[in-house]
């Protein structure tokens, strides 16, 4: 099997997030950057697992500046065999399926991986978008993946629920928590990374149709009001009166 | 020119959410002073109600039949109305289904597109929308600068409001395409509001000690009429379904009610949570850094707190 899982570079789980140029730009002044979670942990190791089952070859790709290549070496020493990052910012979800199209339309895959969303931006939309472009089945928030013969067994989140399909031939899905357990890079995993073919590819395609007006953070909290634990007939009485969510 | 709204009908029957979106596109057109065309996918339910929410008009594609959802398919459905009936705007919910059928439609119509949006558009300078980015922990306001946009909407980010009357049901004659994908089975909890859509929200952590204490929260969150979530810790030990874990690897909700007991209020924990509109904290330790992202806090025993927590609901529903 030939995969493509796309990853993406997102802050650290624990960064203080703020913003520069007018409250217009993520300011990544001392954040610490990882592999998007989702992408991480579900998706490449789901698709290392069936390519170890299966045989074949796991691509990870991203769109990204050179600075991305630390990441991108991470995934290479999770056990992706090559990877590729096409040389530009993704500027909105649009400009990045778009080039991720256009790479597979000249590399065709077996199928592609991506993560539910990106920590960051959390938009759930560049699986849906690139399906659309290849014009491929598209199953999101896959919990599971099981090869049925030559078919594909896919169970996925619904709301309050699973729904299980099966897939014939390409198909793109995104990964979410269950399909996979993360795994840890040991050291000849990052030993080998070192020499794994890391190809740049220049952009094809950098339009984009959304512009970010601005980033606001939330009002903070005006402090907690306490309430005795002997008191709980007090505590329903300000939910139903005070802030009447009950 | 109208605004198109996608209202989801899972099992035939249209959800508190459709009626929510129903609504937001009501409004998002008569800001822009167009009619508000609403689609439904299969065989629906008492579709006309539609009308109440302020649709002008209703039309239904395959309205004998219950479809399996493929997301490529009813893509496929949602631009093609969106084009016939020169739809400026159009609609979705940012659910499941919507998350695959948002993409798949703004590529179709060459449109711009924001997902997860958390408010009205603000239509004073072009387009502008609103939703909440770095899982909770800040607001984006992004513009859509193409000519057709294509937005879901949030669950919860209004209440769905009567303002007309139920219409009669139009056919859309448009040919479905064969699925690409065979849905084998759903399962479905039945008689529980799904997390995403909850109003009222009870959850516990590892305060709970083990998944044979669950019971004290099962009876609050039944008395409040709430749906029950969890940590991630509690997920991954398998005290609590995995579809129970809300945060920035979970769920992310934003009921009008989270209760917490015996949950620190880690930083990964609150992004997903951090936009619920009231937030109560039981804890008993003082020091918990949830309390610093709560309206109200309980220091005490979980396992005392909560049994009268849920004597004090009941007092009050009973009068
Ligand atoms: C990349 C990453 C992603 C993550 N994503 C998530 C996520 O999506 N969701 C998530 O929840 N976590 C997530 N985490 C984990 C997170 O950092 C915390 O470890 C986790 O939320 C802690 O769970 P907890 O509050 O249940 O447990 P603990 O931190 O152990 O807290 C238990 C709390 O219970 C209180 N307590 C104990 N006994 C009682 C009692 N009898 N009465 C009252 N209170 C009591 C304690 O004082 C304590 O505050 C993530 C971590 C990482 C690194
Ligand atoms: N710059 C990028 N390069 C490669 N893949 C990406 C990039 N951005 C997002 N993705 C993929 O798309 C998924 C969904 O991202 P998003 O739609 O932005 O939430 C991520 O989990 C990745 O798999």
């Amino acid at each position: 099997m030939n995969l493509l899982v796309c990853i993406s570079k997102t802050p650290d789980t624990t960064s203080k997030i703020s913003f520069k140029n007018n409250d217009t730009e993520f300011n990544s002044d001392g954040v610490s950057f990882i592999l998007n979670p989702y992408d991480e942990w579900y998706a490449l190791v789901r698709a290392l697992e069936l390519v170890e089952t299966e045989g074949g070859k796991v691509t990870v790709l991203n769109m990204g500046n050179v600075s991305n290549d630390i990441v991108i070496r991470k995934a290479l020493a999770l056990g992706a065999d090559e990877a590729v990052r096409i040389d530009g910012e993704p500027t909105d979800a649009y400009s990045v399926a778009a080039n991720i199209a256009s790479y597979v339309q000249s590399n065709p895959m077996d199928a592609i991986f991506l993560g539910k969303e990106t920590i960051d931006f959390n938009g759930a939309e560049v699986g849906a978008m690139l399906a659309e472009m290849l014009a491929l089945p598209y199953i999101s928030f896959v919990t599971k993946l099981e090869k049925n013969g030559t078919n594909v067994l896919i169970t996925r989140e619904i709301e309050g629920g699973t729904e299980t399909c099966e897939v014939e031939g390409p198909f793109v899905l995104s990964a979410a928590k269950g399909l996979a357990e993360q795994r840890i890079p040991n050291m000849k995993g990052i030993m080998m990374a070192k020499s794994k073919p890391l190809h740049v590819i220049p952009v094809v395609n950098g339009q984009s149709r959304v512009r970010t007006v601005r980033f606001t953070l939330p009002a903070a909290k005006t402090g907690v009001k306490l309430i005795s634990p002997e008191n709980m007939d007090e505590l329903v009485r300000l939910l139903h009166e005070e802030v009447k969510v009950i | 020119m109208s605004v198109l709204v996608y209202i989801e009908s899972p099992a035939g029957k249209i959800k508190k959410s459709g009626f929510e979106v129903a609504t937001y596109a009501a409004k998002t057109a008569k800001k822009l002073g167009v009619e508000c065309i609403a689609l439904l996918i299969g065989k629906t339910e008492d579709g006309g109600v539609l009308g109440e929410y302020g649709i002008n008009r209703i039309f239904q594609a395959a309205p004998d039949v219950l479809l399996p959802f493929d997301a490529q398919s009813w893509a496929n459905v949602i631009a093609e109305a969106a084009v016939k009936y020169h739809a400026q705007v159009t609609i979705l919910t940012h659910s499941s289904n919507g998350k695959a059928l948002t993409g798949r439609v703004a590529v179709r119509l060459q449109a711009g597109c924001v997902s997860g949006v958390n408010s009205l558009p603000d239509i004073t300078n072009g387009f502008e929308v609103t939703k909440s980015v770095f899982s909770g922990k800040a607001t984006a306001t992004y513009a859509i600068e193409s000519e057709k946009k294509v937005i879901s909407v949030m669950g919860n980010t209004l209440q769905p409001e009567i303002v007309g009357h139920h219409l009669a049901i139009e056919t859309l004659s448009i040919p479905m395409p064969t699925p690409s994908i065979r849905v084998i089975s759903t399962q479905t909890a039945a008689g529980i509001v799904p997390l995403p859509e909850a109003e009222l929200v009870v959850s516990a952590g590892r305060g709970m000690k083990g998944p044979e204490n669950w019971g004290i929260i099962e009876e609050l969150a039944s008395a409040l009429g709430a749906t029950t979530a969890c940590s991630r810790p509690v997920a991954d030990a398998g005290w609590r379904p995995h579809h129970e874990h809300v945060g920035q690897t979970g769920v992310a909700i934003r009921p009008n009610l989270y209760i917490a007991a015996g949950i620190s209020g880690a930083i990964q924990h609150l992004a997903g949570v951090n936009n619920s509109k009231v937030i109560v904290v039981i804890n008993k330790d003082a020091e918990a850094p949830f309390f610093k992202a709560a309206d109200y806090g309980i220091v005490g025993d979980l396992f005392e707190v909560v049994p009268k927590l849920t004597a004090a609901v009941k007092k009050y529903k009973h009068g």
